[in-house]
């Protein structure tokens, strides 16, 4: 394997995605990460001069849809997934930044 | 001598769209809805929902871009911004950071200073997040996400602007700008306007820029003209006392005029953009910037020239009136309808002007109608009321848009033209006041206001000034 990633990169990509890994997970997860780094040094191999970049795997553009109001009010839906609510709002813990 | 200290200020201007829908799905987008109630799983973040794009959004972005002379970019896409906050339910804002839609641009501002061009380094369409009501007694916070994917665009300045002064001038102009093309509202304190001001203080004659920080939470040019001044005195500050202006984020608190550290933007402020996988690029072509091209309303020059030309109206008055949309709006439709413009101005740039700065009123929140307006200028004009009486309705107006017409009858208030009821309410004035008529005759001639004050009053205001004045030098 020629990539390597350190301790500090799976510490910060931790944060980064909010989890908290145990020391199994962080190592499993290096491995994973290392050989998915691999595999893009491989793709590198290929030879790209001249061919266009593109942003999307699809040949489709321009797919739009017209200001037109179709949904009503979707509340209970909404809020069927809602560990809690109240007043048709998420209760979620305090979140004032200072 | 002490050192001289140059401010540097680019801004950060955000606009919601007046769609009807949301940029990613069809919920509605209006203001003041019951919690949750525009909501979807689209723009909840539900998994295995999929974005369509609201073609009105790349059509407005577009507009804006021309209106500022920006070069518009005919191959764009969007990409996703991730973070983890609750008024952010899919957890990635999707953004436009490498093919914004439009970029290099300018606007030209004004100030007593003169002329200057600021630069716009783009322009770029994103979602709106959720709304999040803290509640500090139960140490809980409420999330509505109606607010959650309204189309915003986001208009980064150059670091161009030098003053408070400036910064105001350039925000009036975007202002201006918008509301002439209907891409938005522009209100502040409805959030449908918001500025984060990045400012940077350096000793005058410096090339390089000094470290700057970024201020949110500004909701008026009040706010943002205290702001401005409060980080000025605080960097300087503390340059002077040998300490380091940390780069981050603050939050200005108005009542305190002080801002607060949020966050400091070198840690964990890794956003790991990457293109939007579920939206598809898009290709404004030629053919469709021209359409939007042509459809680009009359702006503040071409209206001042036409004001001044069509209707004979003063280039001051022009000015004026042209200087914000909503006032040229009620012009126009006025005029339409009584074809006086002269004085459809008087008005509005008159008592309406006066109102509105006595009552803290924005223009885009005038009420009154047209019709009603077009109305009293018509009873003025035909003298069935008299000045006072039409200022005292054009309140009514101006606070309920009463019907004019309804009102003066319902009310009495037209003007009494009748020669005996004038003639003898001023006999009996002139009775009543024997003082007065001898300070006249002594040569007094202050004396007959004193009397025709009296007769206006006796009469409840609704007596024709000029007759209530030729009877009296009559009878005196």
């Amino acid at each position: 394997m020629a990539n390597t990633i350190s301790d500090e990169t799976i510490e910060y990509v931790g944060i980064l995605a909010k989890l908290e890994l145990s020391d199994e997970e962080k190592e499993n997860a290096k491995k994973d990460m290392e050989s998915m780094l691999d595999y893009i040094d491989k793709l590198n191999e290929l030879d790209t001069t001249g061919v266009e970049p593109m942003s999307h795997v699809f040949p489709v553009q321009n797919v739009f849809r017209e200001d037109v109001v179709e949904n009503g009010d979707g509340s209970s839906a909404t809020l069927a997934n809602a560990p809690e609510s109240r007043d048709n709002a998420f209760v979620v813990p305090v979140t004032v930044e200072a | 001598m002490s050192k001289q200290y140059e401010t540097v200020i680019g801004l950060e201007v955000h606009v919601e769209l007046a769609t009807k829908t949301k940029i990613f799905c069809s919920c509605s987008t209006a203001f003041g809805g019951a919690p949750n109630t525009h909501t979807c799983p689209v723009c909840t973040g539900m998994p295995g929902s999929l974005p369509v794009l609201n073609k009105k959004v790349v059509e407005y972005a577009a507009a804006v871009g021309l209106a500022t002379n920006c070069t518009i970019t005919q191959n764009c896409k969007f990409d996703r911004k991730n973070y983890f906050y609750p008024d952010n339910p899919q957890n990635y804002q999707i953004s436009q950071l490498y093919l914004p839609i439009c970029r290099n641009g300018s606007v030209e501002i004004e100030t007593e200073e003169g002329k200057k061009t600021i630069g716009i380094h783009e322009i770029h369409m994103e979602e709106d997040a959720g709304k999040l009501v803290h509640d500090e007694w139960e140490g809980v916070s409420l999330v509505d996400y109606n607010r959650s994917g309204v189309p915003l665009i986001e208009i980064v300045s150059e670091p161009d602007m030098r003053s408070a002064e400036e910064v105001i001038a350039y925000l009036e102009k975007l202002r201006m700008l918008i509301q002439y093309l209907g891409a938005s509202d522009c209100k502040l304190q409805e959030g449908s306007m918001r500025a984060d001001v990045n400012l940077s203080v350096r000793e005058v004659g410096a090339t390089e820029f000094g470290t700057r920080t970024e201020m949110k939470n500004l909701n008026s040019f009040k706010a943002i003209a205290r702001a401005i001044e409060g980080e000025r005195a605080r960097q300087i500050d503390l340059i002077e006392s040998g300490e380091k202006v940390v780069q981050e984020t603050r939050r200005w608190d108005d009542t305190k005029e002080y801002s607060y550290a949020m966050r400091s933007k070198e840690d964990a402020q890794d956003y790991r953009y990457f293109p939007e996988p579920d939206l598809v690029p898009i290709v404004i072509s030629d053919e469709w910037l021209d359409e939007i091209r042509a459809a680009q309303p009359e702006f503040r020059d071409e209206k001042k020239a036409r004001y001044q030309k069509e209707y004979d109206l003063p280039e001051y008055d022009a000015d004026i009136i042209t200087g914000h949309k909503k006032l040229a709006d009620l012009f126009e439709a006025t005029t339409a309808l009584c074809k006086k413009p002269k004085k459809v101005s008087n008005w509005l740039m008159g008592e309406t002007m006066r109102l509105m700065k006595e009552q803290s009123v924005e223009p885009e929140d005038l009420k009154f109608s047209p019709g009603n307006l077009a109305k009293l200028i018509e009873l003025a004009d035909a003298g069935t009321i008299n000045g006072n009486v039409a200022k005292e309705v054009f309140e009514k107006i101006f606070a309920e848009d009463i019907d004019p017409d309804q009102y003066v009858e319902e009310h009495g208030l037209k003007t009494v033209n009748d020669e005996g009821a004038l003639r003898s309410t001023i006999e009996q004035v002139i009775r009543d006041n024997p003082q007065s008529v001898d300070d006249y005759h002594n040569g007094k001639e202050k004396a007959i206001g004193f009397l025709v004050g009296q007769t206006m009053k006796a009469m409840k205001g609704k007596a024709n000034p000029a007759m209530v004045n030729q009877i009296l030098k009559e009878l005196l």
